[in-house]
């Protein structure tokens, strides 16, 4: 089980999602924006923090990565590949998940434990977790106030696409939503850091359910294809 | 031909603009009354070389779509100027 970790000048979670990773017995190895494969790779996830500095809009700069090619032919193919944070706009500018981000309602960079319920578990990343179980998990960010056209929001929820809503609205997302996937539903992203939440230490263990989701989607993928 | 290009980023109607928001509400405090509607964009401004106008306004179009706003959340305006070789003045205006 082998995860690729993308990270971009500017990206600033990925030892922690590597870390997470290697915390439940798989191998992930960090990999950089200007590479133009992904060979051998189980699933793939695009790490938090500010790619080319958040300038001109979080996300914008970083799609027309060399690796983002790469990304799109592994999703294209049902490979999972998870967004967290500044991955889930990065996914969101590159098409391959629809709407955006906006600026938090209220102004605040909202930085705190936020309340997750997991809405589907047909997806790469909730795939072991219960739909009405909640999640404790971090949240760390200015620009995650999901919006959309009301006509993906209602195929949004026509399909459960909706993986994750927030308990208590931190952020002005429409519907709550903190986390979605595509239509193949292995493509997902999520504002919150379920990598930040697994270790009695840092708080909560409630990300590793998601990780360990996602290994299994991974794994589930790698023994069909083997 | 060279082209001076500026491209208005706004926010879509709809679209919060907390920045445009939070000045708004400070102005009364500043003793600026009376200012209402402030909305917070950006001015993108550059070179273009193409053949003649047209080319231009659809480099920048295709620019704009792509790139330099997103159609989700966003509104772009573009004003195309042509440069005179000569003076380095700005002859000819144009809007897409």
């Amino acid at each position: 089980m082998n995860v690729a970790v993308v990270a971009f000048p500017g990206t600033n979670c990925e030892m922690d999602v590597v870390e997470a990773v290697r915390s439940l017995g798989a191998e992930a190895q960090v990999v950089f924006h200007d590479g133009d494969h992904l060979d051998g790779v189980d699933a793939v996830v695009i790490a938090g923090g500010f790619a080319h500095g958040d300038y001109l809009r979080p996300g914008a700069i970083a799609r027309f990565s060399p690796i983002m090619p790469a990304v799109g032919d592994f999703a294209a193919e049902g490979g999972p590949v998870v967004g967290i944070c500044n991955g889930f706009q990065v996914l969101t500018e590159a098409g391959l998940l629809p709407g955006a981000l906006q600026k938090n309602a209220g102004l605040k960079f909202r930085c705190e434990t936020s309340e997750l319920r997991v809405e589907t578990t047909d997806s790469a990343l909730t795939g072991e977790a219960e739909v009405g179980q909640v999640l404790r998990i971090p949240i760390n960010h200015f620009e995650g106030n999901y919006t959309c056209s009301p006509e993906t929001l209602a195929e949004l929820r026509a399909e459960d696409r909706i993986v994750l809503r927030y308990v208590d609205n931190p952020n002005g997302s429409v519907d709550d939503i903190a986390g979605i996937c595509n239509a193949g539903r292995n493509v997902v992203g999520l504002m919150p850091h379920p990598e930040r939440a697994g270790h009695e230490l840092l708080g909560s263990t409630d990300g590793r359910v998601l990780i360990s989701s996602l290994l299994s989607a991974a794994g589930a993928r790698s023994a069909v294809s083997a | 031909m060279i082209f001076d290009v500026t491209v208005e980023v706004s926010l879509r109607p709809g679209i919060a603009d907390p920045q445009g928001a939070t000045i708004e509400r400070a102005l009364p405090a500043l003793g600026f009354d009376g200012v209402s509607g402030v909305s917070v964009g950006k001015s993108i401004r550059f070179r273009v070389d193409a053949a003649d106008h047209a080319t231009a306004s659809a480099l920048v179009d295709d620019l704009c779509h792509r790139f330099l706003s997103n159609p989700v959340i966003e509104d772009s305006t573009a004003t195309i100027s042509a440069v005179d070789a000569a003076s380095g003045a700005a002859a000819v205006s144009g809007a897409v």
